[in-house]
């Protein structure tokens, strides 16, 4: 009935697995699991990456692969994790909307993206073509996540998770973008992270909290 | 009907009604063994139904003929049930009855005929569990769909002997779509059984109770048939599980004789395995508000949906 080698499969089922993390963040509450799940993605990542890079013998892909394993999920989990620690926050405050309704939300943005990927797919040459589905998916909850978290920490999480669809995207579309691209993103997020890691210390002393609604209004001592 | 088929169709029932109290108690087993606690004996749950068949009913004074009904119709559905699902052997006379779709309305009856007896006396205990197991029900009831509907897409038929014969024979390939069911179903299992993280079977403690709560003004042969129907309950799940997702080992087709003693063994074996897992599930999870169950279906519904999208997209 498959007519896919097997290791197709696999990279297959890994990017179901993406998908499956990306939804767990969005129903996740804990901060700290959160980090967790990121974490999770990034390993997921890392074995495509991988095995894509063994089935297609592209060189670079091995490299990435390496970059993704050394930043994502080492030392960028690494870094949220003292962050939280220093910043004391473990919790998330309620979430904008209940998390039944955000799910049923995750659920459209997969039709919706599946049916966005479909022309993509119809003009793609790879063999890894259906995942580009998955990857918009997995970027658009990520996006979700964003959207209904009120704290910094659990918004720049949605970040990277977003970083990480993209990537996935990359892949299955051209088999990876280019070597000086990919080394960009990877400096641009880990700039954006230590830079980001050093702003959430200035919120918090202006406003006590790391709710990103004091953003909101202009007049001070509000 | 040939000898043969009459041979498969009785075994299928009668294994249920045998194996159905035996898993109930093997559970248990495993619950106690896991906690710390001295183990009751494999067979408790048999020695509970022979004490209740020999009580005296006493029945309520309000009741209507309905509360009497009640247990035999829960029963008799069961039963029924336990014909249609490919537990020992897929070639079911009485499958070409009823699909997929039909045995989900047949435990819908069930639990129709629960509920309205649980109103039925009056009490307020009764009426609170029939409320709750309704809320329970129509979140599951959607998501069991969903989860058939993946298999019945990928074997291109809802009768189930046949999506279990389908999926066995291309057995070697990665399913997303079948680990996403998976997961959903157990879920739907546990929430429709009254398992752990939905309702505690072991307690009589008020406020939780769903389950429990709607057979209070139940006694002896009544009770006793309610609760065998629900240790079927739980078998015809289990079944159901094993004909989706693991369907190797049972009696295929016009397989002989052989075939049918082996896959009794079998049968046991993955009820074993299951029955062990659903007591490890049980014991490292926490009882859920009963506000939060509804969120625990709706993930299952979410990963249940999530496995059809998967198949759609990457056609595995």
């Amino acid at each position: 009935m498959s007519p896919l080698p097997f290791s197709l499969q696999l990279v297959n089922a890994l990017a179901t697995l993406l998908l499956l993390s990306s939804f767990a963040m969005l129903s996740q509450r804990r901060v700290v699991s959160l980090v967790n799940l990121l974490a999770l993605q990034g390993t997921v990542l890392f074995l495509a990456t991988l095995l894509l890079a063994w089935r297609t013998g592209q060189h670079h892909l091995y490299v990435s692969a390496a970059l993704t394993l050394a930043l994502k999920v080492c030392f960028l989990p690494w870094l949220l994790h003292r962050l939280i620690r220093k910043l004391g926050v473990y919790w998330d405050a309620e979430p904008l909307l209940n998390i039944s309704g955000t799910m049923l939300l995750g659920v459209l943005i997969v039709v919706f993206s599946f049916g966005l990927a479909q022309p993509i797919v119809a003009l793609a040459s790879t063999a890894t073509r259906s995942g580009i589905g998955i990857a918009i998916a997995v970027i658009l909850l990520a996006f979700l996540t964003m959207i209904t978290r009120r704290k910094a920490t659990s918004q720049l999480i949605g970040f990277l998770s977003m970083e990480n669809g993209l990537f996935f995207g990359a892949m299955s579309a051209t088999y990876g973008m280019p070597m000086i691209v990919e080394l960009g993103v990877a400096l641009d997020v880990l700039v954006a992270m230590l830079v980001l890691g050093v702003f959430f210390f200035q919120i918090r002393e202006q406003f006590d909290s790391l709710d990103l609604h004091h953003l909101e209004s202009l007049k001070e001592g509000k | 009907m040939n000898p043969m088929e009459w041979l498969t169709q009785t075994l299928a029932v009668v294994a249920a009604l045998v194996a159905a109290p035996l898993f109930l108690g093997w559970i248990n087993q495993c619950r106690a063994w896991l906690q710390n606690r001295s183990a009751p004996s494999i067979l408790q749950p048999y020695r509970g139904l022979v004490k209740l068949f020999h009580k005296d009913a006493v029945l309520a004074e309000s009741v209507s003929p309905l509360f009497r009904a009640a247990p035999y119709v829960v029963f008799a559905a069961m039963v029924t049930a336990a014909a249609i699902i490919p537990s020992t052997s897929t070639r079911l006379p009485f499958a070409s009855a009823a699909d997929a779709i039909a045995l989900v309305g047949l435990f819908a009856t069930a639990r129709v005929f629960l509920s309205l007896a649980a109103m039925d006396v009056g009490t307020a205990f009764g009426t609170l569990g029939a409320r709750r197991e309704m809320m329970v029900g129509f979140l599951a009831e959607p998501a069991l769909l969903m989860i058939i509907f993946v298999a019945s897409l990928i074997s291109a038929t809802t009768a189930l002997p046949v999506i279990s014969e389908q999926l066995a024979a291309h057995s070697l390939g990665l399913y997303p779509s079948l680990a996403f069911t998976s997961v959903a179903f157990t879920m739907v299992l546990l929430a429709e059984n009254a398992r752990i993280p939905v309702d505690n079977p072991s307690t009589h403690l008020e406020l939780t109770m769903i389950h429990e709560a709607m057979m209070l003004e139940y006694s002896a042969r009544h009770l006793a048939l309610m609760e065998w129907a629900a240790a079927l309950k739980l078998f015809n799940y289990a079944c159901i599980g094993f004909a989706l997702f693991i369907p190797w080992g049972t009696a295929m087709g016009r397989a002989g004789p052989a075939a049918l003693l082996l896959s009794v063994p079998l049968l046991g074996v993955k009820l074993l395995l299951a029955g062990a897992g659903l007591a490890l599930i049980e014991t490292v999870s926490a009882k859920l508000r009963v506000f939060r169950a509804p969120e625990f279906l709706a993930t299952a519904f979410l990963f249940a949906v999530l496995g059809l999208l998967v198949h759609l997209l990457l056609g595995a």
